[in-house]
């Protein structure tokens, strides 16, 4: 085995891979084979390390040094200065939002050492394209401990009495759905992995699976055991296209070394897995859509029941879990289900991968314990908001979430705690907004993506996100009237009950959520016909004309 | 991006070779229908008939899913399509303000093709790169922390 004494990790998630790491890793053979450094020193190509914007981030180990926006030029620096002459390059390394410090090591910055990283542990640590580290990590032993150690209804109890919840968005009990499907009668199911990923502010399913695919593959097949089943589908967005690749990767070297396919690990167990592409449509990330989807159509959904664990893909007993829900399940079987519930919150054991974005210093990815406030995660993690603005509102959960403003942020964040605030936790989305923006002209935006998704199917989702955005877009153009508040207010009434599924029924929410706490400035928008943030066009042009 | 686009019954052929990769497959249509929209660039009519010849379903239940989804076209589009996410953590960060210079770099709106042939132009719900936004797609690749001055750099990356 060669021993070498510094590893370079660089980050290959798709938010680093806009600015070219390959060039980067180029560049390091380069110069290690320039200074004669090649045998001592191993370059690797990991997944994210979740600095997303200050990307592309270097790692250098025994040290932990961490450098963002690494260009190909400086590539020689660090190697001269800090792999031959031990002295890091203190420009290049990460800084504190406050005060701004250079870190040494990388855990002890603050935005890593607040985070739990227990989906995101191999993330931005091994090569994600070399099975070998994902075992060398204790990749497929909880597999292994199922399939010759336990029996299913055991597996489905533990999962169970570990609380996990779907972090899909829905938060439904994850071992109460293995369950129903390990009872339900028929010799085919299916495990399906949702990587549909569409709620906007979402990205964490794609840096999962770029940067543990093995993780979500390991979890499919242990679910299997657990229920009876022998094939699982992932099905994943067709933008993915570094994803789908791993993924392929993955499930090529998983089949090689017999992790994946007949008679696994000679226990007798078959399982397999293909991937199905989605083809841009939000709503098939709702699950009998994607079932109708994946089995060839229009993603519209189905009535419920029958529940999927009942009669899902193809009409057959299946589970369909959300890939940060999957990637939970070897650590759970690992350290058990006191371990995890000893995280987060009561009714929400575990952590919650968050991604952050909008206005604030740190967007990318982060992984903190469930319970954790969101004035916490935006100032200590997320390093507040840049340029030294004020923030004025945030959407948690994407962009069927709610919107809360400063005296919420202290709310421990968690389904129901969030609920309680008239939020939603739902992906895990967390969109910062400061004092730049218009309500009225966000609130649009956030219409026209729900006028955009509906399926069509059902007249009240159909009709009423057409007539939502149509308001909304009135009121930014100066058309709008006072009617037309107790008209929204109706129309949200009827939509949060009538339509067929939840991309109708929650369409309204994030618009009245900013009605509700900015009242006055939509009012202005209406009666006085300005717009206060100097946004809306037409506000601000008649105001300039006057 | 997607091979250069053949003609005829040169699409006859490479139909009917994409029906046989996929036959007997549960769920062929999508796999299908992916296949012809990175080989020509769109779905044409006689695909459509093909795929449905040969899944044994109506044409009209493949037309319709067809017309169902953001990544699948039934017209002829530019070597590259543009597509520029417009929701919300995009639009809070400047996407507005992209498309509008993509516009007047290329002269189209979205929905049109350069006449030149080389983009088309679309508006897209989120891709899932927010944490580099504003963010574009152009064929499979991302481009994101984008700047109105940046669009010409990116566009010339693309022949």
């Amino acid at each position: 085995m060669e021993f070498v004494r510094a590893h370079v990790l660089v980050c290959h998630g798709t938010n680093c891979s806009l600015k070219g790491p390959a060039a980067i890793v180029r560049a390091f053979g380069d110069q290690l084979r320039e200074h004669g450094l090649e045998g001592e020193v191993r370059v690797v190509e990991t997944g994210c390390f979740g600095l997303c914007e200050q990307g592309p981030t270097v790692v250098i180990y025994p040290e932990g040094t961490l450098y963002t926006r690494v260009k190909p030029e400086d590539v020689a620096e660090i190697v001269t200065s800090h792999l031959l002459k031990g002295r890091p390059v203190e420009r290049l390394m990460y800084r504190e939002p406050v005060p701004q410090q250079p870190v040494q090591a990388f855990p002890e910055a603050q935005h890593f050492r607040k985070q739990t990283r227990v989906v995101l542990r191999n993330c931005g640590v091994i090569d994600p394209d070399s099975i070998e580290e994902y075992i060398a990590r204790g990749g497929y032993a909880q597999l292994g401990k199922a399939l010759t150690q336990m029996k299913p209804e055991e597996v489905v109890a533990v999962v169970r009495d570990s609380g996990l919840r779907g972090r899909g968005g829905a938060g439904f009990p994850t071992g109460l759905k293995w369950g129903f499907a390990a009872k339900a009668k028929g010799d085919t199911k299916y495990v399906v992995c949702n990587a549909d990923e569409g709620e906007p502010g979402t990205f964490k399913d794609r840096l999962i699976l770029e940067g543990d695919p093995h993780a979500v593959l390991e979890a499919m097949a242990i679910c299997g055991y657990a229920i009876g089943s022998h094939m699982g589908y992932i099905y994943i967005r067709g933008e993915y296209t570094q994803s789908i690749e791993r993924l392929g990767h993955a499930i090529e070297a998983a089949r090689n070394i017999g992790l994946l396919g007949s008679n696994i690990l000679g226990t007798g167990f078959d399982f397999d897995v293909e991937i199905r592409m989605g083809a841009g449509a939000y709503v098939c990330g709702e699950e009998t859509a994607l079932f109708e989807s994946l089995e060839g159509g229009r993603g519209e959904p189905r009535l419920k029941p029958p529940y999927p664990t009942d009669a899902g893909l193809f009409g057959q007993p299946t589970v369909i879990n959300n890939v940060e829900t999957l990637a939970n399940i070897p650590p759970i079987l690992e350290h058990g289900a006191e371990w995890y519930r000893g995280l987060g919150t009561a009714k929400t054991p575990g952590t919650k991968v968050f991604t952050l974005c909008g206005d604030v210093v740190n967007r990318g990815l982060i992984e903190v314990p469930m319970g954790m406030t969101l004035r916490e995660v935006l100032y200590d993690i997320g390093g507040g908001i840049p340029g030294g603005r004020t923030f004025k509102l945030a959407q948690t959960g994407g962009t069927s979430g709610g919107c809360i403003v400063d005296a919420q942020l202290d709310v421990p964040m968690d389904y129901d705690n969030l609920a309680a605030v008239g939020t939603a936790l739902g992906s895990g989305a967390l969109l910062i907004m400061d004092d730049t923006h218009c309500i009225v002209d966000i609130a649009k935006s956030f219409a026209k993506f729900f006028l955009h998704e509906s399926c069509g199917k059902c007249a009240p989702c159909r009709e009423g996100t057409k007539r939502l955005y149509d308001i909304v877009d009135g009121f930014s153009k100066g058309t709008g009237k006072m009617e037309d508040f107790a008209l929204l207010e109706r129309l949200a009434r009827v939509m949060y009950k009538a339509p067929f599924c939840a991309l109708g029924q929650t369409a309204p929410l994030p618009v009245m959520t900013t009605l509700q706490h900015f009242r006055e400035e939509y009012e202005a928008h209406v009666r006085d016909k300005t717009c206060p943030a100097g946004v809306c066009s037409a506000l601000v042009s008649d105001k300039k004309g006057a | 991006m997607k091979e250069a686009a053949p003609a005829g019954c040169a699409i006859a052929d490479r139909v009917d070779q994409i029906i046989q990769k996929h036959a007997g497959r549960p769920g062929a249509l999508m796999p299908m229908l992916h296949d012809v929209q990175a080989a020509l660039g769109w779905i044409p009519e006689e695909a459509m008939d093909k795929i449905a010849e040969a899944l044994d379903i109506p044409a009209g239940k493949v037309y319709s899913t067809v017309t169902f989804y953001t990544l699948f076209s039934t017209r002829p589009t530019g070597k590259y399509i543009i597509r520029v996410c417009e929701s919300a953590p995009c639009h809070v960060e400047g996407a507005a303000a992209v498309m509008a210079e993509l516009e007047r770099q290329l002269g189209v709106k979205p929905g049109e093709t350069t006449s030149d042939g080389r983009f088309t132009l679309e508006y897209t719900s989120c891709i899932g790169i927010c944490g580099v936004a504003p963010a574009i797609m152009v064929g499979d690749q991302v481009h994101g922390n984008l700047k109105p001055d940046m669009i010409a750099g990116v566009l010339a990356q693309y022949e």
